[in-house]
């Protein structure tokens, strides 16, 4: 009864998005919205002697100018990180209070009738400060004497957090290999430029004491408890509304200070207030991601077997945990069995305050830092012994599921081999090396680079996420008397598609044209508590919990048409939208009718058709793959050109093949503007010198190949649809596939790594560098 | 200071402020909110327009500058709009229903202006390569789709295919 479920159905949200229909925050007109500018701190570190807002306050259109003063009963920004327990966890203010710890930090609001006074206004706020040193790196703010964040303390460790497993120890692993290499690797920081920026829109209802807050959000639940709780007031009295979100990638998987800020200011001035967040303040004070720096050591057996990986990182958390921030090296450390069966792991954490903006979960969290170093790892082992990386990968891949890693997950299905084979076939893996041969005869610097990567996703069993909960998903179908259908969902997505995807699935078990079902989400004062889009759980779980309720729905509308059949339920059929019994049949609207008609119900029965469900998974699922990078580089200016790009995927089984498609050309585009071109860089004084577009380089369309995409399909056992999740695997497979391929076109000048991003700059830097250590004169 | 310029076959008179952008022009007094603003400083091109006939980033240029032109938003792209017709049921341009038939979009925030920079580009017609379409999207960023879905758009349309063969739906 298959019609819609894995074929590309033509996306249901694109009419408005191509037509300009669509409603991001920043679209929202309401009568009388007075307009919010926020001051932010020039400083990485410094305290506020005083601050004046007379001569804002006296410009014209101006109705009110806040600062942390004001806001000081505010409860702190939230983080809900269940790891490490017993981390530091400073109060995070809406509004500086009494110091400033990163450049963007918000100090002063004004709020005006006009966006144009309120930015006006901004410069008159005067502000005094007494600048402090900043510790702007990691590494500075664990030297002795380096300027403290967070007093109370002598130091700017935030935690401490360790994880060893496995059946031989370090020790075990590395006396029995045949050799262990070590190497520093860099996750740089980035920042996830969605192209919307946040936005938020606050409106107070004096008389029933009701805030309603539309806010660009991935999880419009979790913000309306948050705030609530900062707040003080009782979530009945706050209304979250998820408009169209002009894309996420984690950065809005956050409760962030205008949040809470815009409520407060709403019902202090009575009118309804917008922010709409400006590029600058993006990159300052929306999270960035990654920003790990480490040590990583492997012992190898001389078959090229790994034995064991211990990694020492220090985790750049910002001034400030957000939401999950002190979650992501623990992320790292689960995943750092990648795609091998590993008999030893071990990592340890230091997570240290920077004077700098929160890191967070950035698509892949964690999970692209663990693959990168996999990833490198297998092919440095590789370079080592001589062997070719595509024997070293089959040599440790694990070869029954489920598998139980060292660090403790339980991958729950796989085919590693046969997802390599594809990619080695798509992407004609020996003509290239033959190819690779011919290029080097001619002097030319010729790579090819291989990623075979495993992700946890579908996020996850409640009992086993890294906030302590939170795991599940909700969906809500309701089924209107002329047999239409609305499916609520808590998973409110931000680009990835569930008003088709979910409608997919909804209209196939019901046996409906798809146009009869209407997908809803993102509004807490309509519909049911739910989670949010992240972590590639949305069809997972989300599309589960949907499943579970479709399921009721059926259930109580085939017990229905058996007493009007006159049959047993058993003895009833539903196929293609129809209930035959007795050589008679409903349709599913006539069903849907007698139900809300009532007349003739079965015993016991209730009016209405419709049903909630709140699915938890078992377990998370563990997509994975192979991806083959192509590139030339240019010895004499350094410039890499990526020449081919293949990519095999394995997300379990495929709702819309068009969706799937486009996550992976978009996750891959992402994961090679972290090897190629982005850095957010912060200078000695902490100084933030990516503030725009012009400093921060996203991946542009003439910068990318085409990418050739092709699938293995292993359904997940974790749940009844068999899917496993899609929306970060390209990020995560692409950044090592490229880096591998650079490092191999290098080799033969005996360059074994580069530290990204691998611009013009630092390629060169490394060829002369190999070239001088060879002696050979350039 | 008062500026006339033609919207979408419109004419329009306002008075605005000489420091007022065409986005917010657009925006803000005219109330078309197709075109987004995503840096203000003419690097993503959220805020493309054609300004007679050319794709301009609005967020660069005065709406005092473009006294007398002849702006088209996405909201005017598609051929006349058709009384008593929902905007939703629309007949469309064809590179608004090839970025649908292809899946040249996701979250939707550049699409408008990706889709005006499109039309811009697809009138070169069949000598358009696929490297020609990619140096033509330069200035327009998009995070979610990896560019090759809109690249195929273009091409389409450049092409001459019909948007409406393949796939269901």
């Amino acid at each position: 009864m298959t019609s819609y479920i894995g074929k590309p159905v033509r996306r249901k949200e694109d009419r408005r998005m191509i037509q300009g229909l669509a409603t991001y925050v920043d679209d929202i007109e309401l009568s009388d919205l007075c307009h919010v500018a926020i001051l932010r701190s020039p400083h990485a570190h410094a305290r506020i002697t005083s601050i004046d807002r007379s001569a804002a306050l006296a410009h014209a259109g101006v109705i009110d100018v806040v600062s942390g003063e004001d806001t000081k009963h505010i409860g702190t920004v939230p983080v809900a990180s269940a790891v490490p327990p017993d981390k530091r966890t400073p109060r995070t203010p809406v509004l500086a209070e009494h110091k400033v710890r990163f450049v963007g930090e918000p100090v002063a609001a004004v709020v005006a009738t006009t966006k144009e006074a309120a930015r006006d206004a901004l410069e008159l706020v005067a502000v005094d400060y007494d600048v402090l040193p900043a510790a702007s790196s990691p590494e500075a703010a664990l030297r002795p004497g380096a300027p403290i964040l967070h007093e109370g303390v002598d130091t700017n460790l935030a935690f401490e957090w360790k994880l060893e497993g496995g059946e031989l120890t370090w020790k075990e692993a590395s006396e029995r290999a045949e050799r262990v290499l070590e190497q520093r690797m860099e996750n740089q920081r980035l920042a996830p430029i969605p192209m919307e920026p946040r936005g938020v829109i606050a409106r107070f209802d004096p008389g029933r004491g009701e805030i309603t807050l539309w806010t660009s959000t991935q999880i419009p639940h979790l913000v309306r408890t948050f705030v609530a709780i900062q707040l003080g007031i009782p979530e009945t009295k706050l209304r979250v509304i998820a408009p169209d979100v002009g894309g996420g990638f984690g950065s809005k998987l956050n409760v962030y200070r205008e949040e809470g800020l815009l409520c407060f200011l709403a019902q202090r001035t009575r009118k309804p207030v917008k922010w709409i967040e400006r590029r600058t303040e993006n990159f300052q004070a929306t999270i960035h991601g990654r920003g790990q720096v480490g040590n990583v050591k492997v012992a190898f057996t001389a078959e090229g077997k790994i034995l064991g990986i211990h990694y020492d990182v220090l985790a750049d958390l910002g001034a400030y945990h957000q939401l999950l921030t002190p979650a992501m090296p623990a992320i790292t450390g689960l995943m750092l069995s990648g795609s091998y069966a590993i008999p030893h792991i071990t990592i340890r954490v230091k997570g240290v305050f920077t004077n700098r903006m929160s890191t967070d979960a950035y698509r892949g969290a964690g999970r692209p830092e663990a693959t990168f170093i996999v990833e490198r790892i297998a092919d440095m082992v590789a370079a080592e012994l001589e062997m070719d990386p595509v024997e070293l990968r089959r040599a440790n891949f694990p070869r029954a599921f489920p598998y139980k890693t060292a660090t403790g997950l339980t991958y729950d299905s796989g085919d590693y081999v046969k997802a390599l084979d594809k990619a080695l076939q798509v992407s004609d893996y020996r003509g290239l090396r033959r190819a690779q041969e011919e290029a080097r005869d001619k002097g030319r610097l010729f790579g090819i680079g291989l990623s075979s990567y495993v992700e946890i996703c579908a996020l996850g069993p409640s009992g086993a996420m890294p906030t302590g909960g939170f795991g599940w998903e909700s969906a809500t179908v309701k089924v209107h008397p002329t047999g239409s259908v609305t499916v609520m969902s808590g998973a409110s997505p931000h680009g990835q598609g569930q008003e088709t995807s979910f409608a997919q699935i909804a209209a196939d078990m019901l046996g409906l044209d798809i146009e009869d079902v209407q997908v809803k989400h993102g509004d807490t004062g309509t519909m049911q508590y739910g989670v949010g889009t992240f972590g590639s759980r949305a069809t997972a779980v989300g599309g589960t919990a949907l499943y579970q309720a479709l399921e009721q729905v059926i259930a109580k509308a085939k017990r229905l048409a058996a007493h009007l059949l006159g049959a047993p339920v058993a003895g009833v059929r539903f196929e293609n939208g129809k209930f035959s019994a007795n050589g008679r049949v409903l349709t599913f609207g006539e069903v849907a009718f007698a139900a809300h008609g009532a007349a003739k119900l079965p015993p016991g029965d209730t009016p209405g058709l419709e049903a909630t469900s709140f699915f938890e998974p078992s377990n998370f699922t563990f997509p994975f793959g192979s991806h083959v990078c192509v590139v030339e580089v240019d010895a004499e200016t350094g410039e890499v050109e990526i020449l081919r790009y293949f990519a095999v995927d394995d997300c379990g089984k495929v709702i819309n093949p068009l969706l799937v498609d486009g996550q992976v050309h978009g996750g891959i585009a992402q994961g090679l503007g972290q090897a190629l071109f982005e850095r957010v860089v912060y200078d000695d004084e902490g100084q933030l010198l990516t503030g725009t577009l012009m400093d921060y380089a996203l991946p542009k369309a003439h910068q990318l190949p085409r990418f050739t995409t092709e699938r293995t399909e292993t359904p997940s056992p974790v749940n009844p649809l068999g899917v496993k999740g899609v929306g970060e695997a390209g990020t995560i497979g692409s950044t090592p596939a490229l880096v591998n391929a650079v490092v191999d076109a290098l080799a033969p000048l005996g360059v074994k790594h580069v530290d990204m991003p691998l611009t013009p700059e630092r390629v060169w830097n490394a060829i002369e560098e190999a070239k001088r250590a060879r002696g050979g004169v350039s | 200071m008062k500026v006339t310029l033609s919207v979408n076959g419109r004419a329009v008179t306002r008075e605005v402020e000489p420091r007022l952008l065409l986005v917010y022009f657009l925006r803000d007094v005219l109330g078309l909110k197709g075109a987004h603003v995503g840096c203000e400083t003419s690097l993503c091109g959220a805020c493309t327009v054609l300004v007679d006939g050319k794709a301009m980033k609005s967020c660069t240029r005065l709406a005092v500058q473009c006294d007398g032109a002849e702006v088209t938003t996405i909201e005017g792209l598609a051929p006349a709009a058709v009384a008593g017709v929902a905007l939703e049921s629309q007949e469309l341009h064809p590179m608004q229903a090839a970025f649908r038939e292809k899946h040249a979009l996701q979250c939707g925030f550049c699409t408008p202006g990706m889709i005006l920079t499109a039309v811009e580009l697809a009138a070169r017609g069949k000598e358009l390569d696929e490297a020609g379409a990619r140096e033509g999207l330069a200035g327009n960023l998009c995070r979610c789709t990896g560019y090759q879905h809109i690249v195929d758009a273009v091409l389409s349309v450049a092409h001459g295919e019909s948007a409406a063969a393949g796939g269901a739906r």
